[in-house]
C-alpha cells in the first residue's frame, strides 16, 4: 500500500504543469501518465495525464474529434486493434501496467467492459448477445445460470421488459436505442471491473436516458464507470469527475460540481457555457 | 453582411430552376445506360439459348440408342462344352457365336460366307460382353432362350437416327443396300428400336461409338473435384484468415499478396507442368490418377478461393470484430464466433466459383496425363482416370459420325454437373446467409 502510493507520489513530479486540477485520487484504479496515442502521422492524444478512482463515475466531455474516444479506447487497449495506431506512456490497471507483457489483454477485457459509441450487437439473437460474453469466460455452470445473467443483466439495462418475449430474434432487429441498451447488458453481464462508455445515450429518448443513468449510478457502487457524453447536464447529473479534453489535450480536470461552477480554464469555461464548440 | 449574402446566395427560384435544366440531362443519361444494359444483357442471353440449343440439339440423341430384339439360345455345346460351368472356362468362351446363331436365327434365308459377315456387321461387339455378364453372373441359363435387346452397331444407330440417309448411294454410306434391306425388315417387325442409351452411362470410353460411354470421365471428374474441393477450400480460408486476421502487414506478407494475386492470373496448362515435374516427376506419384488431378487443380483454383476469401472477410465490419474483442474474446475466437459466420457465404462464392473452373480445366490434366483412352471406369483416387472435358476434347478430335452426338453428350453431362455443383453450393450460401 505505501509502496504505491511512493510510487504515485514519485510520479506527481513528472506531471507537466499543462493540465489544470487534481489529476490524481487516493488508490485509483486506473493510472495514467505521459500518455500519447498517434494515429500514423497524427497525434491524438497528447500526453495525458490523469487517475480514474473506485466507485466514481469520471466524466469526458470536449468538443468532437478532440481525442475522448480514442482515450477511453487506451484503458481496455482496443486501440491495438487499429492498424497505424501507438500508444505510448503508462497506464496501470490497479498498479500493473496494462502495456506489460505478463498482462493479458483478453483478460484485461474481461475486466474493462466497454460499451461503443455506435451500438454494435453481434448478428444473433438478442439471448446470444447478452450470454456471449459469460459463456467465453465460462462465467455460468449450466443453461439455468447462463439464463439468470442474461435476465439479470437485461434488467438492469432497463430492456427487459421490451424483449422479454423476443429472446431469440436477432438484435439487430431492435431500434438503435434498443440496440444500445442491448450492448450496456452485454457488457455487464461479464460483471467487469470497469466500464468505459462512449456516448452510450446518444441514441436514447430521455426516458431510456434516465434508466442509464440510474443504471451508471447503481453499478458505481461496485465499479469504476468512464463515461463519453456531449450532453453538459448529463456529465453534472451522473458523474462525480469530469474531465476536459481539448485537441488531444486534458486541459483540465476536477470534481464535477467544481468545473461546471467554477472551471479553472479558459478554454473549459467557454466549452461549458456554450461558448465554444 | 446581408449584401455579400445575395450576392453569395442565389434564391430559390434560380437554384430550382438550374436543378429542372440539370434533371433532362440525367434522365436522359439514365435512359441511356438502361438501354446499354439491356442491350447487354439480351446479347448475353441470345448467345446462351444458342449455344445450349446447337449443344441439346446435337446431343440429345445420345441418351437413345439403337438396340435388336434378338432370341439367344444359351448353347451349352458353344459356350460349355465341358459341361462343368467352370467359371474360368465361360468367362473366355464365345459369346459371339451365340449372337450370330441368334442372327441367323432370324435372317434364316442369308447364305454364304460374305453376306454372313454383313449381317453379323448389324450388331456391336458390345453385344456378346453382354451375354458374357449375364451367363458368368447366372450360369443356369445355360440351356434356356431368352429374349434381349442387344446393341446395334453404331452405323445402324445413325440411319435410325436419321443422321445418315437410307437413301443415299451405297458407297456413301458405311451400311450396304443389303444391310440397309434388314434394317428395314427388323424395324417392321419391331425387332429394331430406339431406347434409353444405358451404356452411355455405364460404360467408360470405347473406340466403337455406341459402346463409348461418358462413366469414366464423370468418375474421373468427381473424383478430382472431391480432392481439390478438400484440399482448397480449408487451405484457402485457412489461409485467407490468417492473412487476414493474425499475419503481421509487413513486406514479407505484401510480397505473399502480390504473389497469390499474381498466381491467379498464371495460365492453367503451367499449373499442368508444374504438377508434372513435381508430383508425377519428384514425387513420383501415378500418372494420369484423379489424385495427382486434384493437387493440380488445388493449385488453380487455391488463389481464387484465397482472393474470394478475404473479400469476404474484409466485408465483416468492423464493429463486430470490435465488439467481439471488447467482450474479452480472443482473436480466434472473435473470428470463429463472429467474422467466420458472417464471411463464409462469400467464401462459398469463391469456392463455387474456383471448383466450376476446376471442372471445367483440360489444359493441366494433359499435362498429367489424364488424357489416355481409358476403358476402365476408375475405381480409386490413383486409377488412372480421364476427366469431361478431356473426354469431350478426345471424342471431338475423333471421326465416326457417333462420337459427334457423344461429345455433345458429354458436354450435356458436364454442364449439367456444373448445375448440380452450383445450386448445391447456392443452397449452402442461402442455409449460411443471416439477412439481418
Ligand atoms: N482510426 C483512426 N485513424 C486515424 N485517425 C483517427 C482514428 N480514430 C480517430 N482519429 C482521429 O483522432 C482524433 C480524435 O478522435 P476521437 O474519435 O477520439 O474523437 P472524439 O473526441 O471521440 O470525437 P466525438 O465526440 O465526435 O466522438 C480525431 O481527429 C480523429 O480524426
Ligand atoms: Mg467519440
Amino acid at each position: 500500500m505505501s509502496d504505491s502510493a511512493a510510487s504515485v507520489d514519485s510520479l506527481k513530479t513528472k506531471v507537466p504543469a499543462k493540465t489544470i486540477g487534481d489529476i490524481t485520487v487516493p488508490s485509483p484504479v486506473f493510472s495514467c501518465r505521459d500518455v500519447d496515442v498517434f494515429y500514423g502521422d497524427k497525434h491524438a492524444i497528447k500526453k495525458v495525464n490523469i487517475d480514474i478512482a473506485r466507485q466514481q463515475v469520471l466524466a469526458m466531455i470536449g468538443p468532437s474529434g478532440c481525442g475522448k474516444s480514442t482515450f477511453l479506447r487506451c484503458l481496455n487497449r482496443m486501440n491495438d486493434t487499429i492498424v497505424g495506431a501507438r500508444v505510448e506512456g503508462q497506464i496501470t490497471l490497479d498498479g500493473q501496467d496494462i502495456h506489460e507483457k505478463r498482462q493479458d489483454v483478453v483478460q484485461l477485457r474481461a475486466r474493462v467492459g466497454m460499451v461503443f459509441q455506435k451500438p454494435n450487437p453481434f448478428p444473433k439473437t438478442i439471448y446470444e448477445n447478452v450470454a456471449y460474453g459469460p459463456r467465453i469466460h465460462g462465467l455460468a455452470a449450466n443453461r439455468g445460470e447462463l439464463d439468470d445473467i442474461v435476465n439479470q443483466s437485461l434488467r438492469r439495462a432497463g430492456l427487459w421488459e421490451e424483449v422479454k418475449d423476443r429472446l431469440n430474434q436477432p438484435g439487430t432487429s431492435l431500434s438503435g436505442g434498443q440496440q444500445q441498451r442491448l450492448c450496456i447488458a452485454r457488457t455487464i453481464a461479464v460483471n467487469p471491473e470497469v466500464i468505459l462508455m462512449d456516448e452510450p445515450c446518444s441514441a436514447l429518448d430521455p426516458i431510456a436516458t434516465a434508466r442509464i443513468e440510474d443504471l451508471i449510478d447503481e453499478l458505481r457502487e461496485s465499479y469504476a464507470i468512464c463515461i463519453v457524453t456531449h450532453s453538459m447536464q448529463q456529465a453534472a447529473r451522473v458523474s462525480q469527475r469530469t474531465a476536459y479534453f481539448h485537441l488531444g489535450d486534458l486541459v483540465e480536470v476536477g470534481e464535477t460540481n467544481k468545473i461546471f461552477t467554477n472551471p479553472q480554464a479558459k478554454l473549459t469555461e467557454d466549452y461549458i457555457t456554450g461558448r465554444f464548440g | 453582411m446581408s449584401s455579400t449574402n445575395n450576392s453569395a446566395v442565389k434564391s430559390a427560384a434560380e437554384t430550382q430552376q438550374q436543378v429542372r435544366n440539370s434533371l433532362a440531362r440525367r434522365y436522359r443519361a439514365e435512359r441511356r445506360f438502361r438501354f446499354y444494359g439491356f442491350a447487354a444483357v439480351t446479347a448475353g442471353i441470345a448467345f446462351v439459348v444458342f449455344l445450349f440449343g446447337t449443344i441439346f440439339a446435337q446431343g440429345l440423341s445420345v441418351f437413345q440408342q439403337s438396340y435388336v430384339k434378338l432370341e439367344v439360345f444359351y448353347d451349352p455345346e458353344t459356350i460349355d462344352p465341358a459341361g462343368n460351368r467352370d467359371p474360368d472356362d465361360l468367362v473366355v468362351a464365345d459369346y459371339q457365336a451365340l449372337v450370330r446363331a441368334a442372327l441367323r436365327e432370324e435372317f434364316p434365308q442369308v447364305e454364304g460366307r460374305p453376306n454372313l459377315r454383313e449381317l453379323y456387321g448389324l450388331m456391336s461387339s458390345a453385344a456378346s460382353i453382354e451375354l458374357q455378364r449375364a451367363v458368368t453372373a447366372n450360369p443356369d441359363l445355360i440351356g434356356q432362350r431368352q429374349t434381349l435387346w442387344l446393341l446395334a452397331d453404331d452405323t445402324i444407330d445413325m440411319v435410325l437416327k436419321g443422321n445418315v440417309s437410307r437413301q443415299a448411294r451405297e458407297d456413301e454410306r458405311r451400311l450396304s443396300d443389303q444391310q440397309i434391306g434388314w434394317l428395314n425388315a427388323l424395324e417392321q417387325r419391331g425387332d429394331l428400336d430406339l431406347r434409353f442409351n444405358r451404356s452411355f452411362f455405364s460404360n467408360g470410353d470405347s473406340r466403337d461409338p455406341e459402346q463409348a460411354g461418358v462413366r469414366g470421365a464423370l468418375i474421373g471428374s468427381l473424383l478430382t473435384l472431391l480432392i481439390t474441393l478438400l484440399l482448397s477450400f480449408p487451405i484457402g480460408v485457412g489461409a485467407a484468415v490468417y492473412l487476414e486476421e493474425f499475419a503481421p502487414r509487413n513486406r514479407l506478407t505484401d510480397v505473399i499478396e502480390v504473389n497469390i494475386n499474381n498466381l491467379a492470373a498464371v495460365p492453367s496448362i503451367v499449373f499442368g507442368l508444374l504438377g508434372l515435374a513435381v508430383f508425377i516427376g519428384f514425387f513420383g506419384m501415378p500418372r494420369s490418377a484423379p489424385l495427382v488431378g486434384g493437387f493440380v487443380l488445388t493449385l488453380l483454383t487455391l488463389p481464387t478461393i484465397i482472393i474470394a476469401s478475404r473479400a469476404a472477410l474484409k466485408a465483416v465490419p468492423p464493429s463486430i470484430r470490435e465488439a467481439a474483442l471488447g467482450m474479452g474474446a480472443s482473436r480466434l475466437q472473435m473470428v470463429g464466433h463472429h467474422v467466420l459466420p458472417l464471411a463464409l457465404p462469400g467464401m462459398l462464392t469463391g469456392a463455387i466459383i474456383g471448383m466450376a473452373r476446376a471442372l471445367g480445366e483440360s489444359a493441366p490434366l494433359l499435362m498429367i496425363g489424364m488424357v489416355a483412352f481409358i476403358v476402365e471406369v476408375p475405381q480409386g483416387i490413383v486409377d488412372p482416370a480421364t476427366a469431361l472435358p478431356v473426354q469431350v476434347f478426345l471424342w471431338s478430335d475423333l471421326p465416326e459420325r457417333g462420337f459427334v452426338e457423344r461429345t455433345s453428350g458429354a458436354i450435356i453431362v458436364l454442364l449439367l454437373f456444373l448445375l448440380l455443383m452450383n445450386a448445391t453450393a447456392v443452397w449452402l450460401r442461402n442455409k449460411f446467409e443471416k439477412r439481418w
